[in-house]
């Protein structure tokens, strides 16, 4: 039943930002490259084509794009004495599928984590003291530093396309940038987008209140673009279907945009659709990966792939899920508090202000994924924790993204959600409304983490992944402190009525309205094998030729959106594999 | 009267033996333009690059067939012609014709057997090559290129273009030239190079040169005046390449380069048949060999020195001022432009950097025929992956969206807007495209 491939140099499992990062590198090493990708092949035409694309009902509403639960779920439970339950219609988050990813579907928010945001554990330990942890925080710091980062970040950057003001080029504060930003060797690829008014209005209000407003980075393209691999971007159009959709404009940063054309060139790199990964392969000493074993959706087999080097470059949830039924590392058991695989998944926490402005116009119709304008003066670096009570911070951001009337329309509350009323309420409202955003840090607790569920399976029969995940008092602190911060700014805008969307106490998760799809932790980087799945280079510390790319690998969730340390960290570990372990493959800590 | 009877039919006879000789007497075979060493060897690869120059592969391999085994239909104005097996296969190919014999094919347009071919093999400037070039590519079609058994449709066209022999004189108008190049002496290297390229192998002139009175290419090189500026090909019109409005005279030599070996460059893409030179031919060429050509071409501009010089700064346009405004009254034209065209090529119509083409001053735009830009609205158009950029990076087609009388307004429009003047495209002119697309 099971057929076997002719043996490959290295398999990627999944084929997005992750796995077309490492196609190209190692491609380029000369290897013979094979990447699997679950879903269907999609490319800028005809996949994403104008005007095909942006049919809100099909993509925003009925999500198109996404993977569909009935193939590939999770269950969820918001604490260990409650049953994980399936998670049967997408709401919180979104997962994608087929070639490209998450990197076809997203909003291009890109960012690289604070400065202390590295070596969390250890700073707020010197400087507050272990004591403003909560006893259950399990936050560690990065194995490796900023500064062995930042020629990473660089390049993803550059690679992606990214537009942007930097704001500390070499220590160099620069007007206009994040000031508090740490940092970087050299300017965004690209300057920054135009804002629309929302983004102005907030910018004068927060330069007033004495912040530090700058234009929010993202891939979306400001200019024409070339990059190192000569793929190419157009200017963007601000037509406002970035998230959920794929640019029809190669103007968003994605897989397409930036790798795929140039990698398919290669004769030592093939891709295959359809083929969905179901368990990574051990060797009889389980010291060495020998393959993954996927099902060929075209021909109903399964079929063994060997492979000398294995590397995950599936989506977060799916690269831990594939750890577990693999076997690979020992799960994660809260009671206890031993075993790593699971442990420190963490979510992203979010709230703001709703601004409903009479007598001013926001066009809604323009907008980007990354548009307006942020401040970062209640980012981690910039609070105190032993005062305020908590750990973590948020950025801000005001910018539409797009006034897409399906699901972007808001009211103010009291609004009827139907008839007469709620159709009164859009004819007064709609485009008369802006927001103001606060995005917040989750850290890891022991009773937040991943494993396989007992109860419910998979379409292969494998168990599902069961997450058990809840706001923590910390997070809600966190997100009051902002809610505190952010209403005086929204009150000095002179809006004709305002609304706050902040998670108070007691709030629990509730998987039903779309939050965020960042999810982080599962397999986390670390430099010690009893907290960590994964050295400092993401290598398995059980099998030398198994690397796992992802937000799977952070420790605990930034402030911001995940996808620049994803890239970041993906260059970081394919610099180490191409100069370091390829000449000798070994256990590299 | 008698006398008269007799001189007549001397001259009747005379004439018959003439017309005899004419179709059966073998034709005199071009020889080598240069003598060789005995020992010449072409160096590794170099037959290849002739072949990419020559573009062979694109007519003599057919839509998924094997390469150079032919059965490529080419739509001449005479009726189909059938492209021949040129791989070394003894039986269908050309396994058995040696070096003269190769070089009669491509010097006189003769086969060994004294059959005439159709100038669609474009001898008249294949006879340009030098002989070290003809070595190189006979090599390179005798060892490396496979045999492949496949006997192709034989062209058959209607009286009197069935009368091969005919060919003869039409020869003696274009293609009785002494063989081989001459350099122009009171030029440099690179210009020399560009020259050989676009004269000979790389054949620009079949396509970019007017045909005369005989559908001959009306000029061989730059001394005569036609030469290169403009033509059609199955009813594309095939751009002016030495006007001052042309492209390698509005852009650098490097943009023209560019355009060369991407089929891109910061202001246009290619389209249609020379996509496809881009993408079979061009982009193997070296990046020195690509700028001689931009070299060439720019040297040749029949507008003198300054034809060259950059556009003023940028002026704002009447279109571009009516497509700011927007008004609610404004023509289909304009208003299709900016419900479909304008987030790419925006108001100004001068598109962005090598990501989406300028349409203010496009030779696609404002060709004569219309037909090139109508199949770009209809059908899109996709650039082929090359080394430098590659991305293919693919325009959609609007045929689902855009009616006939749509895609006349709109086209209309772009051939009228910003500074462009070409005639209006009526919706017949869009229908005759369409109706192309779904035989």
């Amino acid at each position: 039943m099971a057929r076997t491939e002719k043996k490959k140099d290295v398999v990627l499992v999944g084929f997005g930002w992750t796995g077309a990062i490492m196609g190209i590198e190692l491609a380029n090493e000369g290897l013979d490259v094979l990447a699997l990708e679950r879903g269907h092949d999609q490319a800028t035409v005809p996949d994403f084509q104008y005007p095909n694309m942006i049919d809100e009902l099909k993509y925003g509403i009925r999500y198109g794009m996404m993977e569909k639960p009935a193939n590939t779920t999770v269950t969820i439970r918001r604490s260990l004495d409650e049953e994980a339950l399936p998670y049967r219609s997408l709401g919180t988050f979104l997962l994608g599928t087929g070639v490209g990813g998450a990197g076809t579907h997203w909003n291009g928010l890109n960012w690289r984590p604070m400065q202390s945001e590295y070596r969390l554990k250890s700073y707020v330990t010197e400087k507050f003291g272990a004591g403003v942890m909560t006893e259950d925080m399990t936050i560690q710091d990065y194995p490796m530093t900023y500064d062995e980062l930042e020629p990473h970040f660089d390049r993803f950057e550059k690679v992606a396309g990214i537009s942007g003001t930097a704001g500390n080029v070499n220590g160099k504060i620069i007007e206009g940038g994040n000031p508090f930003e740490a940092p970087r060797s050299d300017e965004y690829p690209m300057p920054a987008m135009p804002s629309t008014w929302d983004g102005v209005k907030f910018r004068d209000a927060a330069k007033a209140a004495g912040y530090h407003p700058f234009p929010s980075p993202g891939g979306i393209a400001s200019k024409d673009y070339v990059n190192e691999y000569n793929m190419q971007m157009g200017p963007c159009n601000h037509c406002g279907f970035c998230e959920r959709y794929g640019c029809y404009n190669y103007s968003k940063s994605s897989p397409q945009t930036a790798i795929i054309d140039a990698l398919k060139r290669k004769k030592n790199f093939e891709y295959r659709v359809n083929s969905e990964v179901l368990r990574v392969e051990k060797s009889t000493d389980g010291k060495t990966v020998t393959g993954v074993t996927y099902f060929d959706h075209k021909t109903g087999e399964e079929v063994f792939q060997p492979a000398d080097l294995v590397i995950l470059t599936a989506f977060a949830l799916n690269n831990v899920h594939l750890m577990l039924v693999s076997g690979i590392g020992q799960p994660y058991d809260p009671n206890t508090n031993e075993g790593v695989v699971g442990r420190n998944y963490a979510y992203q926490i979010t709230g703001g202000y709703t601004l409903f402005f009479k007598d001013e116009d926001f066009n809604p119709f323009i907008g980007t994924g990354a548009n307006g304008f942020c401040i970062d003066d209640f980012g981690i670096d910039n609070i105190d924790f032993a005062k305020e009570g908590f750990v973590g911070g948020a950025y801000w951001r005001a910018g539409q993204t797009n006034g897409q009337p399906g699901h972007t329309m808001p009211l103010p509350s009291g609004t009827p959600s139907w008839g007469a009323g709620w159709k009164k309420g859009i004819g007064e409202w709609y485009g008369h409304a802006m927001n103001i955003g606060a995005h917040g840090s989750v850290m890891s607790y022991r009773g937040h983490y991943l494993d396989l569920d007992p109860t419910y399976k998979d379409r292969h029969g494998r168990p599902m992944l069961r997450m058990t995940y809840n706001w923590h008092p910390n997070e809600i602190r966190q997100t009051q402190f902002m809610k505190q911060k952010m209403e005086p700014i929204a009150k000095s805008m002179n809006p004709t009525t305002l609304q706050e969307g902040f998670k108070k106490e007691g709030a629990m998760f509730d998987v039903r309205p779309y939050q965020t799809t960042h999810n982080t932790g599962g397999t986390v980087t670390g430099d010690d094998p009893k907290t960590s799945v994964l050295n400092r280079y993401l290598q398995s510390w059980d099998c030398h030729n198994l690397f796992v790319m992802g937000a799977n690998t952070f420790p605990q969730n930034t402030q911001y959106n995940p996808t620049g340390m994803v890239g970041g960290l993906a260059y970081w570990a394919v610099n180490a594999i191409r100069k370091d372990y390829l000449p000798n493959p070994r256990p590299l800590v | 009267m008698k006398k008269l009877i007799r001189v007549l039919g001397v001259l009747v006879v005379l004439g018959l033996v003439a017309l005899a000789a004419f179709i059966f007497v073998p034709v005199q075979r071009t020889g080598p333009a240069t003598q060789l060493a005995a020992d010449f060897k072409p160096a590794k690869g170099q037959g290849e690059y002739v072949m990419r120059a020559g573009d062979c592969m694109a007519c003599h391999t057919n839509e998924g067939g094997k390469p150079f085994a032919g059965g490529r239909a080419i739509q001449s104005p005479m009726g189909t012609i059938w492209t021949t097996n040129i791989t070394p296969d003894k039986e269908t190919g050309i396994g058995n014709w040696s070096l003269d014999d190769f070089r009669a094919a491509l010097y006189d347009g003769v086969t060994p057997n004294g059959t005439h071919l159709y100038p669609a093999m474009p001898y008249e400037n294949y006879r340009k090559m030098s002989e070290e070039d003809i070595v190189a590519l006979y090599d390179y079609f005798m060892h490396e290129v496979q045999p492949v058994s496949n006997k192709v449709e034989e062209t058959k066209l209607a009286f009197p273009f069935n009368m091969r022999f005919g060919l003869r004189a039409w020869n003696w108008l274009a293609a009785s030239y002494a063989p081989g190049f001459k350099p122009n002496a009171g030029q440099d290297e690179q210009f020399n190079r560009g020259k050989y390229l676009v004269e000979g192998a790389a054949h620009c002139a079949a396509c970019h040169s007017p045909r005369n009175l005989f559908m001959a290419q009306d000029g061989i090189d730059e001394t005569s005046k036609a030469f290169l500026t403009g033509g059609e090909i199955d009813g594309y019109t095939a751009p002016d390449l030495r006007g001052p409005e042309s492209g390698p005279q509005k852009w650098t030599t490097e943009q023209t380069a560019a355009y060369l070996s991407t089929a891109r460059n910061a202001h246009s893409t290619a389209t249609g048949e020379m996509m496809l030179v881009v993408r079979d031919s061009l982009q193997y060429m070296t990046k020195e060999d690509n700028m001689a050509i931009a070299a060439y071409l720019k040297k040749i501009g029949t507008g003198g020195e300054n034809a060259a010089a950059a556009p003023a700064s940028p002026v704002v346009t009447e279109t571009q001022k009516m497509l700011t405004e927007a008004k609610a009254d404004m023509p289909l034209g304009p208003r299709l432009y900016l419900d479909n065209c304008g987030g790419c090529h925006f108001v100004t119509g001068k598109g962005a950097g090598e990501t989406f083409p300028e349409l203010d001053g496009n030779s696609l735009v404002t060709a004569k025929s219309p037909k090139g830009l109508i199949s770009v609205i209809l059908h899109g158009a996709e650039l082929p992956s090359t080394a430098d950029r590659p991305m293919k990076m693919r325009m959609q087609g609007y045929d689902q969206r855009l009616s006939d009388e749509e895609i006349a307004a709109l086209a209309t429009f772009l051939r009228e807007g910003w500074t462009n003047k070409a005639a209006a495209v009526s919706a017949a002119d869009v229908k005759a495209v369409r109706d192309l697309a779904h035989h």
